[in-house]
């Protein structure tokens, strides 16, 4: 394709192709402090390309492309060649990856130790781990952590984080426009900005983190905070994974390990901040 | 006619793993995942012992298990026991 780029997210080395350089020029700024590997295969193949030839001048939308491809996936505006990007890349991890387990959740660590917040779109992991990013946690990554299936360790894969709607004034207070990619207003999932994680959690994306606590956010309500058992944990990972059935006996192996050794629970949480200091309560139980 | 007789399957085919409250099945040959509460797991060990029909897996469980006030036990394992096959965990002979 014409332009072109790679980047590389934790294990994961993608090799992105466009019709248009927008999209690609974007990538890059996101993407400028990831380290470098060219020389490394790709392990992942993303393609945005127009409809028809004549549809790159004409009315340009991008299709998303590459090793797997949704057949309904609609075409985006090329004011929105970024998002495309960002949902190729998502895509082609949840569909094509088979190296470690693969859980929709998003993760920060301490010391070692990972909290991991699993959930739909909408239940705040999201936002709930770039904030906790800001403080004193790496942040691992905001959509998917990849379990390896021989240590049960949990691996980062620290993307640009996807703020929507009312997280984007939240993180906007509190970075600087730096760290932050142009705002895509108005797509499908609404409001969209990037956040590019802290360098600290860039630097530190190929250390693993031992799973300290399985947390399944729901946005809204009272506070609320409920234990739940081995087997509700495991049943809601599974839902969780995009390759659990594709892992065969690795991933029942790794989920059977995840659910029994790590304590989980289910929140509820009307703002951020009570959100935040839920995650920090737990945190301090699990250490005792 | 005679109740059906159902076999268990072969040595090695099923990961059987208590996780709480539920014991989470993987099966090798269908590579699903089966997640089940007792009686299941207990009737799934005791037909390893040999195929049998559910008058006769009743006695082996009630030498492990007190089965009295558990109402027509040999009925409740025949229905479980064509549950097991209909899951393809154990097989009809």
């Amino acid at each position: 394709m014409k332009h072109r780029t790679r980047i590389a997210v934790g294990p994961v080395q993608f090799r992105i192709g466009s019709s248009w350089g927008a999209p690609i020029t974007a990538l890059k700024r996101l993407y400028v402090g990831y380290p470098q590997d060219a020389g490394r295969p790709a392990d992942a193949t993303v393609r945005l390309f127009a409809a028809r030839p004549w549809r790159r001048w004409l009315r340009p939308s991008v299709h998303i492309g590459g090793d797997y491809i949704v057949p309904d996936a609609l075409p985006l505006p090329l004011s929105m060649g970024l998002l495309a990007a960002e949902m190729g890349m998502n895509l082609q991890v949840a569909l094509g990856w088979r190296r470690h387990l693969l859980l929709h959740a998003s993760a920060v660590a301490k010391d070692g130790r990972a909290v991991m917040l699993s959930g739909e779109s909408g239940s705040g992991k999201s936002t709930l781990a770039a904030l906790l990013g800001e403080g004193d946690w790496r942040l691992m990554g905001d959509e998917f952590t990849l379990i390896d299936p021989g240590s049960g360790d949990a691996l980062a894969f620290p993307r640009a984080v996807s703020l929507k709607n009312e997280a984007i004034a939240e993180i906007e207070a509190r970075v600087g426009a730096d760290r932050l990619g142009p705002l895509l207003a108005g797509t499908p999932k609404g409001d969209i900005r990037y956040l590019i994680p802290r360098p600290d959690a860039i630097a530190a994306m190929h250390e693993p983190a031992r799973p300290a606590l399985l947390i399944f956010p729901r946005f809204g309500g009272a506070p609320a905070i409920e234990r739940i058992g081995e087997g509700e944990a495991f049943v809601r990972l599974t839902e969780a994974s995009t390759n659990y059935v594709a892992l065969g006996e690795a991933g029942f192996g790794a989920l059977m390990r995840l659910a029994r050794e790590t304590p989980a629970f289910t929140i509820a949480y009307p703002d951020s901040a009570s959100g935040m200091a839920i995650v920090e309560h737990l945190w301090a139980e699990a250490l005792r | 006619m005679a109740d059906p007789q159902y076999r268990a399957a072969g040595e090695g085919a099923l990961r059987v793993e208590p996780l709480g409250d539920l014991v989470a099945i993987f099966d090798r040959r269908s590579m699903q995942t089966h997640l089940v509460v007792a009686p299941m797991p207990e009737i799934l060990a005791a037909l390893e012992a040999g195929s049998c029909d559910a008058a006769t897996l009743a006695a082996r469980l009630a030498n492990d298990f007190d089965l009295s006030g558990e109402g027509d036990v040999r009925a409740i394992i025949g229905e479980r026991l064509e549950e097991l096959a209909g899951m393809g965990l154990v097989e009809q002979v």
